[in-house]
């Protein structure tokens, strides 16, 4: 068929003119059609109950911590008298650590945008849906891209001092080449696991790796005017 | 003899009253399971039935779950806290003493509100990893995946804005921080800032507008695109499982 959908359905309205509806089903199906066969259950109460518990056990964590921990709370805000280092909400310290480094329009606007749309488009991408290993075609080519994306970036890094991110980019980097190496049955399973994960996992890794790096550094490891510090001497 | 308990409970779930309300009456079939769901206005977002396998713990982590679980935490703690709130300089400070010092289990409604809010941000970014790498994002459900990423951009504004509301020192120079990044947009950079806080600096003004987004604003989107994401999740074909291993079988035959 030359049609390239996975589902190709026709119907009328007219119930009189045409009374049965019929759907052709294409060799890649959708989702909806390949699960008719499967286990089911009724949602209520099957599902109600089970996601009222695990919320329940949230709501008791939670309260627990309320009990334990106070919210912090300093002196009242004061415009005059600014404190050092004054930091953002937590899940903004990654880009505040990057504003260290680069230009604000940089960090702080192109980086969080390219992030968004990076998110938005991944579901709309062939490449993703079929998340095929990167490197069953063409493999040693491949590896050599991968080689000189990851020195060009680590140079760029190492250029603009963000050493800090310089680390998970290497390790994401030595696991990928792992990963390459590791397509022979004869290898442990974990490296046969890596072996199998398309590119769209590794960005995501790298970029999750990054993330959690440069907010920790940014939560933990920043003191005075943005200098370093460890957070057990202080 | 006296009834039992369930007895009494589908006496009056059988009453006339409460099946004018809820049409689906007492009973334990499938059919009147069906009914709960579908003749609710709320429940009927989901499906009637779901795969067993997306019950496993594994599957889901029940993240999706856990976070709308925080985000009704934070509604309730949140239209609580408002009753002892005034968004103005410096009163909202001194609220925060008086939830301190004289309102009753004050310090507790604002810790659970603001641990719930980290709590949010979290589980959101958790629930989105985990899609991602079970690739729950594919076809049909890609646009599902896009209002994932707008609702996570909703919390994080969300927990932005309530960030300031206390008006301390931690609130005043952490928005002070974010608004600045703001103004590094080229060319409308320092009038989105002037849109955002109501002035050039963080003051009364922008003390305000974050508090209309934080309670009024932002949650009424963040319920409409939740309403959105649930309902989806039944359209594009219930919550997803992987791919059924019959199916792959079956593939395997051709």
């Amino acid at each position: 068929m030359s049609d390239d959908k996975d589902f190709v359905a026709g119907f009328d309205s007219n119930a009189r003119k045409a009374p049965l509806r019929v759907a052709f089903v294409t060799r890649r199906t959708s989702p909806q059609v390949k699960v008719t066969d499967e286990e089911q259950l009724m949602t209520h109460p099957g599902v109600f109950f089970r996601v009222a518990i695990a919320v329940e056990l949230l709501t008791i964590a939670l309260v627990t911590l309320a009990l334990l921990w106070d919210a912090p709370l300093e002196g009242l805000a004061d415009p005059m008298h600014t404190p050092n280092p004054a930091k953002a909400p937590w899940y903004f310290l990654g880009l505040q650590e990057l504003l260290h480094y680069f230009p604000p329009v940089v960090a702080g606007v192109l980086i969080p945008t390219l992030v968004v749309i990076a998110l938005i488009v991944i579901p709309y991408f062939n490449i993703n849906i079929q998340a095929e290993s990167l490197w069953a075609r063409d493999g040693i080519g491949r590896v050599r891209i991968v080689a000189v994306v990851a020195v060009v970036l680590c140079v760029f890094l190492a250029v603009f001092d963000v050493w800090v991110a310089l680390v998970p980019t290497v390790i994401v980097a030595v696991f990928m080449f792992v990963a390459a190496r590791s397509s022979a049955p004869s290898v442990p399973r974990f490296r046969r696991w890596l072996y199998s994960k398309p590119l769209s996992f590794w960005i995501m890794t790298w970029f999750l790796a990054e993330a959690a790096v440069l907010t920790a550094i940014g939560t933990f490891f920043r003191g005075p005017g943005w200098s370093w510090v460890w957070p057990w001497r202080s | 003899m006296a009834k039992s308990l369930t007895a009494y409970l589908d006496e009056l779930r059988d009453s006339r009253v409460w099946r004018s309300i809820f049409r689906s009456g007492p009973g334990q079939s499938n059919l009147h399971h069906a009914l709960v769901v579908q003749s609710n206005v709320f429940l009927h977002l989901f499906s009637v039935k779901a795969r067993k396998r997306v019950l496993d713990f594994s599957v889901t982590w029940y993240l999706g779950a856990l976070t709308f679980g925080s985000f009704l935490i934070l509604v309730i703690t949140g239209v609580l806290l408002m009753l002892y709130y005034h968004p103005a300089v410096p009163l909202a400070y001194t609220d925060m003493k008086d939830l301190q010092f004289v309102v009753s289990s004050g310090v507790f409604l604002r810790n659970l509100h603001r641990w719930s809010a980290h709590a949010m941000v979290l589980l959101v970014f958790a629930h989105m990893f985990k899609v991602f790498y079970r690739g729950a994002y594919r076809p049909p459900r890609e646009f599902n995946w896009v209002i994932g990423v707008v609702l996570l951009l909703i919390t994080l504004f969300l927990s932005y804005t309530g960030y300031l509301l206390p008006w301390d020192q931690l609130a005043f120079w952490a928005v002070t921080v974010g608004s600045n990044i703001a103004s590094a947009v080229p060319v409308f950079g320092h009038r989105i800032r002037f849109l955002m806080l109501g002035g050039n600096l963080v003051n009364a003004n922008a003390l305000l507008r974050f508090y209309v987004l934080h309670c009024m604003i932002l949650p009424l989107t963040a319920i409409f695109f939740i309403a959105i994401h649930f309902w989806r999740i039944r359209k594009d074909g219930g919550l997803y499982a992987g791919t059924p291993t019959t199916v792959t079988e079956k593939e395997g035959e051709r």
